[in-house]
């Protein structure tokens, strides 16, 4: 495949990992937990940077799911000792950072990490690295990495897709029928953190957020079915990270920061014609609403 | 360098002097975000500030801290109403309308950056001091523009003291008494905003939200009294923005944002362990006096049964 085309594919599997975990990140309400953990995440990386000296996936991998726990647990800890839930999230989540940029600035310096670099995303450097695999020959590390995580991703979700669904909209019934939800919970955070440590490399901690949460934002306006809402979101990803690249390939410019503007493009087009929730829909409603009285 | 030289140093007194004043803004401020209940807003207008900032360059076509800051205020006073319009008109939760626009706004931020960068010769030292702040790099001149500003932040809050509490705790009174509670919104958002923008030269777009949580949650560990957690809320950001910026003048390009917040977190944990209203050891002790009278009340009575056996 041509260089173009291993950037435009790494960048759809960006939107479609993101575009599915983020339908549950918004229906659990955990919008600015995605946040959250995509700045920790930095930290899990440093450390397993730290520990191992090397920067390979699966080091990376480990490292970010256990900072991605550990933001879930410490937040919810926080919130238990009565802090409220939004400022123990911003207390944990900046904090865990700060740690994470002190570590590279003062001892992992001008090694392969870079603040800028785990922030922005570079998506032009991945189809230089690349490795062999069987059958499908050569590929790119981090593509062939989000595509590993593109499949697990869909696996656990399509396996129990029921009980997503239970814990989901209904923890209460979810625990009486056994369901461990809390188990569900964590289970759900490491999938947030191992989609965002794959994204890593093409668009940065801050995009991810977009590509997590404004897709999925995006398919909430359009359907109420929860498996229409991940497909719709699914493809919402995959539009934005593609038209993201031909904006930014036009104007010469950052392609995760235009994959994110897509995304909100994305949006705003939802937000103003969606049949149901749309502005324009809501607002024909009301004059409905006016003339019959 | 030993420490003595570095507190000579005339440039570093100008830095820490801004960034205690900062701390001390955002601590104020962080107060009354608390009991908005809005505490990672000021995270999401600082991430939506950013295109603000570079277009009020691309105007400009140089750094003036001035113009750069009125248009990160409304770039970001964009974002809270952009924010508040999408959860009142959609069913879309606040939380998630504020994860999009922090991050659409400030991947447009970095879409334009990057072009700014390239045609200004690839200079890319602008973004850095955006996204983590460069108090190092502060001249004296933006240093009275961010203690003028910050001074302005912290005397309304001072003067309107009383206002602010009935507008916090009981709007409802609040109006009742005739104080116009769109006012009073409109006010608290734009020293929000104000302390928010002027914190990013400083600590950078991705801390500054620290500095207005973390020392607020600190003081409540406190006191009950608005008053006294305002005060300790401000005493303990100025606090962190000194430390922090003096620690990390001690090492060569040591990023000053993570330090100051560093800081703040180390109050945080101190006041969560050790605090006079909650704290873990307060908590830990009541628990366990508790227990003690239970366990000598439950002892009582097992002989009194006795007895009556």
């Amino acid at each position: 495949m041509t260089y173009t085309g291993w950037i435009i594919m790494t960048a759809s599997l960006v939107g479609l990992s993101c575009g599915i975990i983020g339908v549950f990140l918004i229906l659990r309400k955990m919008a600015m937990m995605a946040d959250a953990i995509s700045h920790t995440v930095l930290l899990g990386i440093v450390t397993a940077y730290l520990v191992t000296k090397e920067l390979s996936g699966i080091h990376m991998l480990v490292g970010a799911i256990i900072a991605g726990l550990l933001t879930a647990f410490m937040v919810q800890w926080l919130h238990t000792l009565g802090v409220q839930e939004h400022a123990s999230l911003g207390i944990v989540f900046t904090t865990l950072f700060a740690i994470g940029v002190i570590l590279i600035a003062t001892s992992v310096g001008n090694a392969h990490l870079d603040v800028k670099h785990a922030l922005m995303g570079e998506i032009t450097f991945i189809p230089w690295e690349r490795m062999a695999l069987p059958v499908i020959g050569e590929v790119p590390k981090a593509t062939a990495l989000l595509a590993l995580i593109v499949m697990f991703v869909t696996f656990c979700i399509v396996a129990f897709y029921k009980e997503w669904k239970i814990t989901t909209f209904d923890p209460a019934l979810a625990a009486s029928l056994g369901i461990p939800v809390v188990f569900m919970h964590y289970l759900f955070m490491c999938l947030v953190s191992v989609t965002t440590v794959a994204s890593f490399d093409a668009v940065g901690a801050i995009m991810v957020v977009a590509m997590l949460i404004t897709p999925a934002a995006s398919a909430y306006l359009w359907t109420d079915r929860l498996s229409i809402m991940l497909l719709l979101s699914g493809s919402f990803g995959v539009i934005a990270a593609i038209a993201g690249y031909y904006i930014a390939a036009f104007m010469d410019t950052s392609i995760s920061g235009s994959m994110a503007f897509a995304t909100g493009l994305v949006f705003l087009f939802s937000f103003l014609f969606s049949p149901k929730h749309g502005l324009f829909a809501s607002r024909g409603k009301l004059l409905k609403g006016n003339l019959k009285f | 360098m030993d420490m003595g030289s570095i507190l000579l140093n005339s440039s570093l007194q100008w830095v820490l002097f801004s960034t205690t004043i900062l701390g001390i803004a955002a601590g104020t401020i962080g107060c009354l975000a608390y009991w908005k209940k809005q505490s990672l807003l000021s995270d999401s207008l600082a991430h939506a500030a950013l295109p603000g900032v570079v277009i009020a360059y691309l105007m400009l076509g140089e750094k003036n801290l001035i113009i750069m800051i009125i248009g990160a205020g409304i770039s970001a006073l964009l974002g809270a109403y952009f924010i508040h319009f999408i959860q009142s008109s959609t069913r879309i939760k606040e939380d998630t309308a504020m994860g999009m626009i922090l991050s659409v706004f400030f991947g447009f931020g970095i879409m334009l950056l990057t072009i700014v960068n390239r045609t200004a010769g690839g200079n890319q030292s602008g973004l850095d001091s955006f996204i983590f702040g460069q108090a190092a790099a502060m001249v004296q001149s933006d240093v009275v523009t961010m203690f003028c500003l910050t001074s302005v932040v912290i005397l309304i809050v001072f003067i309107g003291f009383k206002e602010w509490k009935l507008y916090l705790f009981d709007p409802n009174f609040a109006k009742g008494l005739g104080l116009s509670l769109k006012w009073m919104n409109g006010i608290y958002m734009t020293i929000f905003v104000t302390t928010i923008v002027v914190g990013i030269q400083a600590v950078g777009v991705i801390l500054i939200a620290a500095l207005i949580i973390i020392p607020s949650v600190s003081a409540r560990y406190w006191t009950h009294s608005f008053k006294t957690m305002i005060l300790l809320s401000a005493i303990m950001g100025g606090i962190s923005g000194a430390l922090g910026t003096f620690i990390s003048a001690l090492g060569s390009s040591w990023p000053t944002g993570p330090f100051i917040v560093l800081f703040a977190a180390a109050l945080f944990i101190i006041s969560l362990l050790f605090g006079k209203e909650h704290g873990l050891l307060i908590q830990y002790i009541q628990r366990k006096r508790h227990k003690r009278l239970v366990g000598f009340h439950a002892n009582n009575i097992r002989l009194k049964t006795k007895e009556v056996e």
